[in-house]
């Protein structure tokens, strides 16, 4: 057999299993809020446009709307300002290569449990990796919150000074990326960096740093407890939208039992 | 003397109910300038411009002078009841239906004797005072009630029926995020409203009001979203048999006109809400109020839109929200006539610049949420279609009225310099 011959066994088997990190799109699913005045983050919506009706007698269907950024979705560099130089930076330019790679996970949970604002520091990926080894190159460092098992007010945890969730530090991110040359980011939270990650310098560093050295963020992530910390493979493939800056998708990973 | 309406009891499953039938509708052109005058709870006749004599009924030439220029005016709305009686039976299946009803003539001070509904504790030879009023089929007509208040006169059938009395009524107000929404419960409790649902769209987020309206009792907040078809339809499922009153007061809005905005992001969201929501939220709950609209005490009766009076007349520098008011304003005109033959009111609430976040640049005067509560009470008391809140839109409409082309030229300056 040849590997992908194996592989297709052992899916079908149950030796490889495959995961789905994604959240189902949903009209009540938190969006990022910003400032009122700012242009804001379309809510996904579904309009049926027949129902085996005087619509459309033997079929149904939906119109949808939604933004780029709605529910579980990918970043890509022309995303932030210090990604829109980047060469290959749209979702349609990207190679496909990249939405298939190897993942690591790095388990926040018990952190951010204790504190909302649990901060990815370069101690904390040092300690990870003392005991998982060094973070491959060119691999998804998934940041671990069980935040996916948040649902409603929690979700968001907005309060008057803003959002709070947890995100890595700037020395964090630039440590994954300087570093480490990872591929990708992503989190379970609705951005890839902290809820006040406005506060930071440089302000929103995930997105600052990761877009502006080519590399990819995930967002909305689930089921990253059911990853085992190194050795799962992601697949994450953005819709190829003409100049896109991201796109909601469906996010899988493959894991051996 | 009218005995006080007791809440009704609760519906009993094993009836039919009442489908809606309405008093006859047919009017002579001139006649519905008495429409127009109940629209806005006005007592008005023709006066001839010639020779000053008060008409009634209406009609196309003085019956004094035979001159043709009638205008409508509002008249002293005072007169003496002079003959009554109690029509016992119809041919019209609506009076029918509410036989007894009680029908006479007044003298009205300012000269013609009417034939018109008399409310049941008017006194025979009683001074009276006169209400124009719009009936279930959308026209106006005159009611007698005594000119000295009688104990729970709102409780009469016939006066209750020319209403759309909040007392006893379930109502439903779509967003509790807006500013007036506290206000405006309050406002309809305190009028005897027995509940008030309040949708809440987005409740993965805080908002101002959120304990201000837990506090209130016979409040009860329910997932909403106007711009979500899903959520729309979910609460009609809910709720829908039993809302008597529709309050739309969800509104999207930020400033600026076409040239100032660059996308269409924010106009496509104020039409989504403001336009869109409307219709979302008649083609959920509007079928069912309008097969309710003869079900007891506590029928379904109106369905209120809140709207900026810009909807008559765009101010540029909140052009964009202005057209999505001016579609808004045009739908409830097609919600009028789609409700007509069920008898379901539709009442709009024109404001001027409201006291909140997005008018803060603009000075005063601004409509403050106890404003538009009593306007929006005394509107459904006095069964009214066309509600002007506050000075500023009192102004536009009369502007709009002498003269729309003048009114747009004035809105539409290009500032100093020139």
């Amino acid at each position: 057999m040849n590997s992908l011959e194996s592989l297709t066994s052992d899916i079908a088997t149950g030796a490889v299993r495959i995961v789905d990190l994604t959240h189902t799109l949903d009209p009540d699913f938190p969006v990022i809020i910003l400032p009122p005045e700012f242009g804001q983050c379309a809510r996904f919506r579904m309009e049926e446009v027949s129902a085996y009706d005087h619509r459309g007698p033997a079929w149904k269907w939906h119109n949808i709307s939604m933004s780029e950024h709605t529910g579980t979705h990918f970043d890509a560099p022309s995303h932030w300002i210090s990604g829109r130089d980047v060469p290959n930076g749209s979702v349609d330019e990207i190679p496909v290569e990249a939405f298939v790679g190897a993942l690591v996970v790095i388990d926040c949970s018990a952190g951010a449990a204790a504190d909302d604002d649990y901060e990815l520091t370069p101690d904390v990926i040092r300690a990870w990796e003392a005991e998982h080894g060094k973070i491959p190159e060119d691999s998804w460092v998934l940041m671990r919150t069980d935040w996916s098992k948040r649902s409603g007010e929690p979700y968001l945890n907005m309060r008057e000074d803003g959002p709070h969730s947890p995100g890595p530090t700037p020395d964090g991110i630039r440590f994954l990326i300087d570093e480490r040359n990872i591929r990708g980011f992503g989190t379970e939270t609705v951005g890839t960096d902290a809820g006040q990650g406005a506060h930071y310098v440089p302000p929103y560093p995930a997105h600052y740093f990761l877009h502006g050295a080519g590399k990819y963020g995930l967002q909305c992530l689930a089921n990253l407890d059911q990853l085992p910390p190194t050795g799962a493979i992601l697949m994450a493939a953005p819709l190829k939208i003409k100049n896109g800056t991201g796109s909601p998708l469906r996010v899988l990973a493959m894991v051996n039992r | 003397m009218t005995d006080e309406l007791p809440l009704p009891p609760r519906k009993d499953p094993q009836k039919r109910t009442t489908s809606p039938t309405r008093p006859p509708e047919a009017r002579s052109r001139a006649s519905l300038g008495l429409s127009a005058a109940a629209a806005e709870g006005r007592f008005a006749l023709q006066v001839c411009a010639d020779c000053n004599a008060v008409q009634y009924p209406p009609r196309d030439a003085c019956s004094s002078c035979i001159g043709t220029d009638l205008l409508w005016q509002d008249i002293a709305a005072t007169g003496q009841l002079l003959a009554d009686t109690v029509i016992q039976t119809s041919t019209k299946l609506y009076f029918r239906e509410r036989a007894p009803w009680r029908m006479g003539s007044v003298k009205l001070d300012a000269g013609p004797v009417v034939l018109c509904h008399i409310h049941n504790d008017c006194e025979k030879n009683s001074a009276v005072t006169m209400l124009n009023r719009l009936d279930a089929s959308g026209q106006g007509v005159l009611l007698a009630i005594p000119t000295i208040r009688t104990t729970h006169m709102e409780d009469d059938p016939q006066l209750r029926a020319l209403s759309a009395d909040p007392r006893h009524r379930r109502i439903l107000i779509t967003d509790a995020w807006n500013p007036n929404t506290p206000t405006v419960a309050n406002a309809l409790i305190e009028a005897g409203a027995s509940t008030v649902f309040i949708g809440e769209s987005e409740s993965w987020r805080p908002h101002p009001n959120r304990d201000a309206l837990a506090a209130i009792d016979k409040v009860e907040v329910l997932p909403l979203d106007v711009t979500d078809t899903a959520s729309v339809k979910k609460l009609a499922g809910e709720i829908g048999g039993k809302t008597d009153i529709l309050i739309n007061n969800a509104r999207f809005m930020r400033p600026g006109g076409v040239l100032d905005r660059g996308d269409t992001g924010f106009a496509k969201e104020e039409m989504e809400v403001n336009y869109l929501g409307m219709m979302r939220l008649a083609q959920a709950f509007g079928p069912g109020m309008c097969a309710r609209t003869t079900d007891g005490v506590n029928s379904a009766v109106a369905w209120v839109n809140i709207l900026s009076v810009n909807a008559l007349s765009n101010t540029p520098d909140y052009g964009c929200f202005s057209a999505s008011n001016a579609a808004a304003y045009s739908l409830s005109q097609s919600l009028r006539g789609e409700f007509r033959g069920a008898g379901l009111r539709v009442m709009n609430i024109f404001v001027g610049p409201t006291d909140d976040a997005w008018y803060q640049p603009l000075p005063p005067p601004k409509v403050l949420p106890p404003a538009i509560a009593r306007s929006l009470v005394d509107g459904l008391q006095r069964g009214l279609e066309d509600v002007w809140c506050g000075d500023i839109a009192k102004d536009v409409r009369d502007r709009w009225r002498r003269d729309p082309k003048v009114l747009e030229r004035e809105m539409t300056n290009g500032g100093d310099g020139a």
